[in-house]
Order: structure tokens, then C-alpha cells, then sequence
């Protein structure tokens, strides 16, 4: 028996690893194939070679994060199968078909065209090259709506009914659009664009601070802080109405997130800070807003607000991890709501390059996307526990009839391998980073053809502009 | 729907996406596999170069594998996965090396080039090796009781499997070979056309060892090929020699290709020849999915299930092949050294 629980635990902690490392990838390549489309859009239309520069830079960085996101998701869909066998028995018949045509629809597509985005240039012309790219960002847009779907659909499932323990779909739209996908949907995607600005304004950042091409870091700053004046207000906008989804649906997670033991008719505080203790069921330390939380999360001061103590303690979820994770990515989405404006403002008003300090929390920042989308998962998916689907199928009769050593020992191997190739994968994409974009490089010696029609030396005289 | 046998699309489609998976990551795996004994690194560089636009799209294919099992027949996957759960581990991990090796291996300067070289080839071994131990699992028969897997961890490892996966590592060997004739020119392709020639001879080999060990594993197979050793069933043999009488004619038709000019000829009788394998294999486990105790029906998932993604399947797989070809077609023609966007 403890050598089951010891393989359900070590299932769990394998899985939690690997996607939280597989995540990281996706996270940042659909934000990046969406920015190189219209980086080569822009070229396109405005024939700035500055634009093709910052291409070219960024492809590069592209082509290693797309790699290991394509390896590390290789590992993900056989997961399901060694570790969690039950589980893809029982709920074979409804997920199989979802994460079935993301391969059809999505990797197939991402794959294939990648080879000409990266290698083609030379083979296919610019406009083809163009399609290219955007076919390959529209591929990770489609990639993130099935596997969305069927993340939702273990959050909020809809549309089944089960006969001998086994689901069976009933209305294929109902699991498709289960309850949480929509929000779970856009708030994923804008996580991701959110992810992958951050990561421009930190590199932007680090080669203002340098001076190294200024004309380029401008540029690159210049769209990542407008990308953050409008993205991150709908972001939190997106949050909140994801978090009314919770109310509505999942009411054990959201007072774990919200911290709340006792049943509040109105009037709940708002929890800052403090620690939740699942065995006293009671927070220490708590630091409250009267009212405030009801208003938040219902819309009214009135609205009641659901307490763990309702339920018996064997549904409740591991609160603290729930009620730590949720705070850091909504703190998250605070300081990128701060960095977005600052920024804003001081390019409007001042000389950006003066404010070293500024540019510094700038260049810190690279990594916060990537924090608040792991943080962000583990709220959804631990405030999700005990079940795999929730409500109905709980994760202990979801595991593989493996034995406890053979998932510790590929955990451990997956560990080791992991943090070898992500070492060295940072390493070179630090390594490009640092380098900065370089001018004209790769620049084919005449001019595409589209330059017939834009005025002579646009490219210089744009980064003329930039510069002054 | 009810007129259409669903479950039997669905191995049909199966068997054609695993056969895709192995002729196209077949051959870049294959240069993996050659890559280290190339004759220089400028060689090393178009042998990888020949293959980097290509091979993510070709291990799609192993996800479409892996994903339409999933789907189409849950039980077979949730009994089978448990059963090769190290294999696969192997082939995982295997795959990570190399595939990011494509892309650390451009940034990488002196020595950190040469571990990502060595990333690249034993990736690519080792990942055969694995597949060729899954299949010789399979063909072994899987431990089940009421449907679920009821082995030990270790079921998979015997000397069949081992033979099995070696015989995947020269069968590789010999598409990635014939790929090479393809896209390259003068010394290397002349080098290539050598490697062919010895792939051949050992893959035909172990073809031989495989297919007379296999009806000594199970009665079931046994039966099938009228061979149960020691006596030997000539009324059923007989029908089935002209099997191994095509496997030579091919064989024969590739060597010569090997040794004249022609420059796609190889790779196309390679593909003869794998199919001639893979039917043979796929006859002796047929009805079964998992053998030889799950078979195509008992396993497959609810019929609206499987007919969802059945219509998904017929309208994608076209599109699908279309754009692969295109991309190919892309790419067409030999490769050089500096082909890369690096
Ligand atoms: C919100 C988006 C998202 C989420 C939640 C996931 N993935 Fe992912 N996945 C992608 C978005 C993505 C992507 C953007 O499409 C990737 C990232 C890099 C890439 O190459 O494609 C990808 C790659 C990728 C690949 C390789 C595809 C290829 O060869 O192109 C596989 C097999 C998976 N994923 C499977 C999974 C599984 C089984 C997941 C869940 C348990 C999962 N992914 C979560
Ligand atoms: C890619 C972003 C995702 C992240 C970062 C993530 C994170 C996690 C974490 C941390 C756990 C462990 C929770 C625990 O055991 O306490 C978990 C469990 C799990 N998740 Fe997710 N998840 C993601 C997406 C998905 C998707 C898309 C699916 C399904 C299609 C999925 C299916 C599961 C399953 C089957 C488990 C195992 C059972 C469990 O422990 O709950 N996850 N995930
Ligand atoms: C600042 C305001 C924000 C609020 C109010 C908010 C709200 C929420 C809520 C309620 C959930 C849980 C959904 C569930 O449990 O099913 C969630 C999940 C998540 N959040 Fe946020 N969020 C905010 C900011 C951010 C930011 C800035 C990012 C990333 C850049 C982010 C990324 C994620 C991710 C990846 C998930 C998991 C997937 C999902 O369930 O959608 N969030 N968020």
C-alpha cells in the first residue's frame, strides 16, 4: 500500500516536472511566432531592414526554444500512457480525439513549415517566407486550443456520461467548449504574448543599458512596452473573469486560493498574506482587506463566498500551494502592469537609455513570464487535486500498474537529462541574447523584389530616426 | 456510420501512419546512425544539413502514432504503455539529445561541437534500438489479465527483442544511406553507396534470423507460417513462399541500384523491402493489437469517438501528405555544406 501511494506521489512529482519543463517552451515560442510574423510583416510592408535584423535575431532564438518545446512535448504524449494508464483508459474516448487532431491540425503544420522558415529564405522568396512564418504562429495558436480544450475539460467536464467507470462523449461541442475553455483559452494566449514580451524588453533592456545597437534595442523596447500598455490591463481583466469561472465551477479551489476556511454570506475579507495550516484549518499570520473579497469575486459586497470547512478534508487540495502560486502570478501580473506604464510614460517624456534603474528591473524581469504561467498551472491544476477530472475521477485511480521504482528511477533520469540539455540550451540562448542583433547580416546583396516599391535607403533613414 | 467496420479503419490507418513514421524518420535517423563514420566534418555537415528541415516533421508522424493509438484504441494504449515503459524511456530520452542537437550543435563552438555530434549519433541509436525492442516486445506477446498489463517491468528484455532492435538499427542504417544517395554528390554519395551496400547485406540477414525465430515464440505464429518446429507444415509454407522469393528479387534490384548510377532507385526498393517486413509482421500479429490477447475490436474506442477523428483524419491526411510533399519538393536537389540559415 505505501509503495502505491509512494508511485501515485512519484507519478504526480514526474508529471508536474515534465510539463512545468515542457510549458516553459510554448509559453515562449507562440508569443515569439506571432512577434517574428509581424517583424516580417512589417519588413514587408515598410522595406526597414532594421525589422529584418531583429528577424533574424529572434528566428535564431526561436529555432532553439522550438526545439526542446518539440522534444519535451515528445515526452508529455507518452506520459499519459506510462505513468497515468488509467487514466487514458477511462478517459481515452473523450481526449483521445481532442489531443488527435492537435496532431493533425497543429503539428503537422508547425512542424513542416518550420523547416522552410527556418532554411527556405533563400528557396521560396520573401512573400512565400512570410506564410511561412505566419502559418507556423497560427499552428501554435491552434496547438494551444486543443490541448486547452482538453486541460478544460478535466477542470469542467461537460458534454460526457459514463458507463462502467469509462466516459463516453455525448455532445462533442459541449466538450470542446466545456465551461472554463474560453477563459482558460485567452488567458493562456495572452500569457503567453505577455511571456514573450517581457523577454524582448529584458533583452531591449540589456542592450540600452550596454549601448550596444541602440537603433535595434530601441525598436524592440519601443513595441514591447506598447505590447504591455494593452495587453497586460486585458490580461488581468481575463484573470478575473477566469477566477468568477472558478466561483462558478470549482468553488473548493477558489477558497483555497482565496484562503477562505469559514463559509462567508457577504462581506468575505480579502487575504494579502498568510498561511494556510490544513490541519488546524485556519490561516496563521493572515493579513486581511474587510469586504473586499466578496466584491471581488461575486461582483457584490453580498455575495457569499463558499468555505473549505464545507467540504470533507479529504476533497480539500494542498491550499498552501494553491494560495501561494495564485498571489505570485497575480503579483506577477502587478509588476508587469507597472513596468508596461513606467515604461510607457518615460519613453514618452524622457530619454529612456537615462534610466539605468528602470532598465535594470527591465532586464530582470526576462524570466517573470515565465514564472507567473508555472505558477499560474499550478494553481489550476493542484487546486484541481485529489481528482484528475474533477468531481469524478480522483488521481489514485488514475495511475499506471507500474512499480514505485520505475517511475523514481526515470524521474530521476528525467531530471538529470533535463537540467542537462536546459543548461545547455540556456547557455546558447544567453549566448545569443548577449550578442544582440547584428546589422545587415545574411542581407542578400541585392534588394528583394519588393523593394521596387519603398524609397530608396528606407532602412537607414528609419534607423537614423530611432537613434535621434 | 454503422455500415463502416471503424475499428478496422483505424488499424488500417495506423499501420500506414507507423510505416510513414519509419520510412521518413527512418532515414534521418539513419544518418544518425552513419553520421560519425563520415570521412570528414564537411561531409558530417551536409549529412545533417540534408535532414534538418525535415526531420521534425517526420517524427510528427511518431506522435501521430503514439496520439492515434491513444485515441482510436485507449485500452491497447493504456495496456501496452506500462508494458515497454523503459524502452520508451530510452527512445524519449534518446530523441531529446538529438533533436536538440540539430540546433546546439550550429551554436556550439570546438569541443562543445563535438559532444553535440556525439548527441546526434548515439540519440540516433539508441532511439532505434528502442523502437526495434518495443516491436520485438510486441511481437513477443504482452502479459495482460482482464485487459490491463500484468507483467514485470523487465518482460521486454530477451535476446529476440535484442535482435530485433539491431535489426532496426541496420534497417535505418540502409534508409538513411539511400537518402544520402539522394541528396548528395560525387565522394560522399560514393561513400553512401558503399554504406548501402553493407547495410543491406546485414539487414537481410537479420530479416532471416527474425522471421524463422518468430513461430518458434507463439503457437499462434506458429500456426500461421506452418512452422512448428521441429516438423514443418509444407501445405501451409508453401503458399507463403513467394514472400521470401519477392524479399530476394528486391533485394537483388536494390543492390544493383547500389552499385549503378541511379540515384532514387536505392531508397525506393529500400521502401519495397520494409514493406515486404512489415506485412509479414503485421500477418503474424494480426487480429491482435496487443498480442495476442487484445485485439482490434476488444480494444478499440466508442464509435463516435473513433468517428470523430475518423472524419478529422480523411480531411487532414491529404492536406497533410500535400504540404509534406511541398516542403520536400521545397528542398528538393542536392545539398551543400552552408545550405543553413546559421
Ligand atoms: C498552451 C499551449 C500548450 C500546452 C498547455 C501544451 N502544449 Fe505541447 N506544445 C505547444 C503548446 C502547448 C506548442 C506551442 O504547439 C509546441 C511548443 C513548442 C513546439 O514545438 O510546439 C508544443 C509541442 C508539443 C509536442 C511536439 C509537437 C511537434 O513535434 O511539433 C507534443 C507532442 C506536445 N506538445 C504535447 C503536449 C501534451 C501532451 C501536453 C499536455 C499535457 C502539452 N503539449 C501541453
Ligand atoms: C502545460 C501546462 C500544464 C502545467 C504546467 C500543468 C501542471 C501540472 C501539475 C503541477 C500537476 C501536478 C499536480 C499535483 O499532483 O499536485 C499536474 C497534474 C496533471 N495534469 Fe497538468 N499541467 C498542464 C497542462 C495539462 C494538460 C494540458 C493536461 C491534459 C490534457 C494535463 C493533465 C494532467 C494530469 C493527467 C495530471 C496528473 C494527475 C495529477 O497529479 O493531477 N495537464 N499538472
Ligand atoms: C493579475 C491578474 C491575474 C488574475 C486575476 C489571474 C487569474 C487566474 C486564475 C483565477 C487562474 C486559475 C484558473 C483555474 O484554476 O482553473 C489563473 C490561471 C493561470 N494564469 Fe492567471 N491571472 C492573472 C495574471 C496572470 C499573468 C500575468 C499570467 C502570465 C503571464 C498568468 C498566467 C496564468 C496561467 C498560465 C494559468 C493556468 C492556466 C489557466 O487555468 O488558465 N496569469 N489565472
Amino acid at each position: 500500500m505505501t509503495d502505491f501511494l509512494d508511485m501515485v506521489l512519484l507519478a504526480r512529482l514526474q508529471f508536474a516536472f515534465v510539463v512545468s519543463f515542457h510549458i516553459i517552451f510554448p509559453a515562449f515560442t507562440i508569443g515569439l511566432a506571432s512577434y517574428l510574423a509581424m517583424l516580417e510583416g512589417l519588413h514587408l510592408k515598410t522595406g526597414r531592414e532594421i525589422y529584418m535584423d531583429l528577424y533574424r535575431f529572434w528566428v535564431k532564438i526561436f529555432a532553439v526554444s522550438f526545439g526542446m518545446g518539440v522534444v519535451s512535448g515528445l515526452v508529455m504524449s507518452y506520459q499519459f500512457g506510462t505513468n497515468w494508464s488509467l487514466f487514458s483508459e477511462k478517459t481515452g474516448n473523450i481526449l483521445g480525439p481532442l489531443l488527435g487532431y492537435e496532431v493533425l491540425t497543429a503539428f503537422f503544420l508547425e512542424a513542416s513549415f518550420l523547416g522552410i522558415m527556418l532554411f527556405g529564405r533563400k528557396k521560396v522568396g520573401p512573400v512565400l517566407h512570410f506564410a511561412s512564418t505566419c502559418i507556423v504562429a497560427f499552428g501554435t495558436l491552434i496547438s494551444a486550443f486543443w490541448i486547452l480544450a482538453a486541460n478544460s475539460w478535466m477542470q469542467t467536464p461537460a458534454g460526457y456520461e459514463i458507463r462502467d467507470g469509462i466516459f463516453f462523449a455525448t455532445d462533442w461541442l459541449e466538450v470542446i467548449f466545456n465551461p472554463s475553455f474560453p477563459y482558460r483559452f485567452v488567458h493562456m494566449v495572452l500569457a503567453a504574448y505577455l511571456t514573450t514580451s517581457t523577454v524582448v524588453a529584458s533583452v531591449a533592456a540589456l542592450h540600452l543599458l550596454r549601448n550596444t545597437k541602440p537603433a535595434h534595442a530601441m525598436v524592440m523596447f519601443k513595441m514591447a512596452m506598447g505590447f504591455l500598455v494593452v495587453v497586460v490591463p486585458l490580461q488581468i481583466l481575463a484573470g478575473h473573469e477566469h477566477g468568477a469561472n472558478v466561483y462558478e465551477h470549482q468553488p473548493i479551489k477558489l477558497a483555497a486560493m482565496e484562503g477562505h476556511w469559514e463559509t462567508w454570506n457577504g462581506n468575505a475579507p480579502l487575504l494579502l498574506f498568510g498561511m494556510p495550516n490544513q490541519e488546524k484549518q485556519e490561516n496563521d499570520y493572515a493579513v486581511e482587506i474587510p469586504k473586499v473579497g466578496s466584491w471581488i469575486v461575486t461582483g457584490s459586497f453580498d455575495g457569499t463566498i463558499r468555505g473549505l470547512k464545507e467540504w470533507p478534508a479529504s476533497e480539500h487540495p494542498p491550499v498552501a500551494i494553491v494560495f501561494w502560486s495564485f498571489r505570485i502570478m497575480v503579483g506577477i501580473g502587478m509588476l508587469m502592469l507597472f513596468i508596461g506604464y513606467v515604461g510607457a510614460f518615460l519613453l514618452w517624456r524622457t530619454d529612456i537609455t537615462r534610466h539605468t534603474l528602470f532598465l535594470r528591473l527591465c532586464f530582470m524581469s526576462g524570466p517573470a513570464g515565465f514564472l507567473a504561467v508555472i505558477t499560474g498551472w499550478i494553481t489550476a491544476e493542484v487546486g484541481r487535486q485529489p481528482y484528475t477530472v474533477y468531481g469524478l475521477l480522483r488521481t489514485v485511480d488514475s495511475v499506471s500498474p507500474v512499480t514505485a521504482s520505475a517511475v523514481g528511477t526515470s524521474l530521476i533520469v528525467f531530471v538529470f537529462v533535463y537540467s542537462i540539455v536546459f543548461t545547455a540550451g540556456s547557455y546558447y540562448l544567453f549566448k545569443l541574447a548577449w550578442a544582440g542583433p547584428s546589422e545587415g547580416e545574411g542581407r542578400p546583396p541585392h534588394k528583394p523584389k519588393l523593394a521596387t516599391w519603398m524609397a530608396p535607403d528606407e532602412g537607414d533613414v528609419a534607423a537614423a530616426e530611432v537613434r535621434s | 456510420m454503422d455500415y463502416v467496420d471503424l475499428p478496422m479503419v483505424w488499424a488500417f490507418l495506423l499501420a500506414i501512419a507507423v510505416f510513414m513514421y519509419v520510412l521518413l524518420d527512418g532515414f534521418d535517423l539513419g544518418v544518425g546512425i552513419l553520421f560519425p563514420f563520415a570521412e570528414s566534418d564537411g561531409d558530417r555537415d551536409i549529412m545533417m544539413n540534408s535532414v534538418a528541415p525535415v526531420w521534425d516533421g517526420n517524427e510528427t508522424w511518431l506522435i501521430l502514432g503514439g496520439g492515434g493509438l491513444f485515441a482510436a484504441f485507449p485500452k491497447a494504449y493504456a495496456a501496452l504503455m506500462p508494458a515497454v515503459y523503459m524502452p520508451i524511456g530510452f527512445m524519449l530520452i534518446a530523441l531529446i539529445f538529438r533533436g536538440v542537437a540539430f540546433e546546439f550543435r550550429f551554436k556550439a563552438s570546438g569541443s562543445g561541437r563535438r559532444i553535440w555530434d556525439q548527441a546526434f549519433h548515439w540519440g540516433s541509436v539508441v532511439a532505434t534500438f528502442a523502437q526495434g525492442l518495443v516491436l520485438g516486445a510486441l511481437v513477443q506477446g504482452i502479459n495482460l489479465e482482464q485487459g490491463r498489463f500484468a507483467g514485470g517491468m523487465f518482460d521486454w528484455l530477451t535476446p529476440f527483442a535484442f535482435v530485433t532492435g539491431c535489426a532496426l538499427v541496420w534497417g535505418y542504417t540502409l534508409l538513411g544511406a539511400c537518402w544520402l544517395v539522394i541528396k548528395t554528390e560525387g565522394r560522399l554519395q560514393a561513400w553512401a553507396r558503399r554504406a548501402g551496400l553493407v547495410a543491406v547485406a546485414v539487414t537481410l540477414l537479420m530479416m532471416a534470423v527474425v522471421s524463422f525465430w518468430v513461430p518458434a515464440l507463439d503457437a499462434a505464429a506458429a500456426d500461421r507460417w506452418g512452422l512448428r518446429y521441429p516438423e514443418i507444415d509444407w501445405s501451409t509454407l508453401l503458399p507463403l513462399t513467394p514472400v521470401p522469393v519477392l524479399v530476394g528479387l528486391v533485394a537483388w534490384q536494390l543492390v544493383r541500384s547500389l552499385r549503378n548510377e541511379s540515384t532514387y532507385s536505392p531508397y525506393l526498393w529500400t521502401v519495397a523491402l520494409f514493406m515486404l517486413g512489415y506485412v509479414g509482421l503485421l500477418i503474424g500479429i494480426f487480429p491482435y493489437l496487443v498480442p495476442y490477447d487484445l485485439s482490434i475490436h476488444e480494444a478499440a474506442a466508442a464509435p463516435n469517438s473513433q468517428g470523430l477523428l475518423l472524419v478529422g483524419a480523411l480531411v487532414m491526411l491529404p492536406v497533410i501528405l500535400a504540404y509534406t510533399a511541398y516542403v520536400y519538393w521545397i528542398f528538393r536537389g542536392k545539398v551543400t555544406a552552408d545550405a543553413g540559415y546559421h
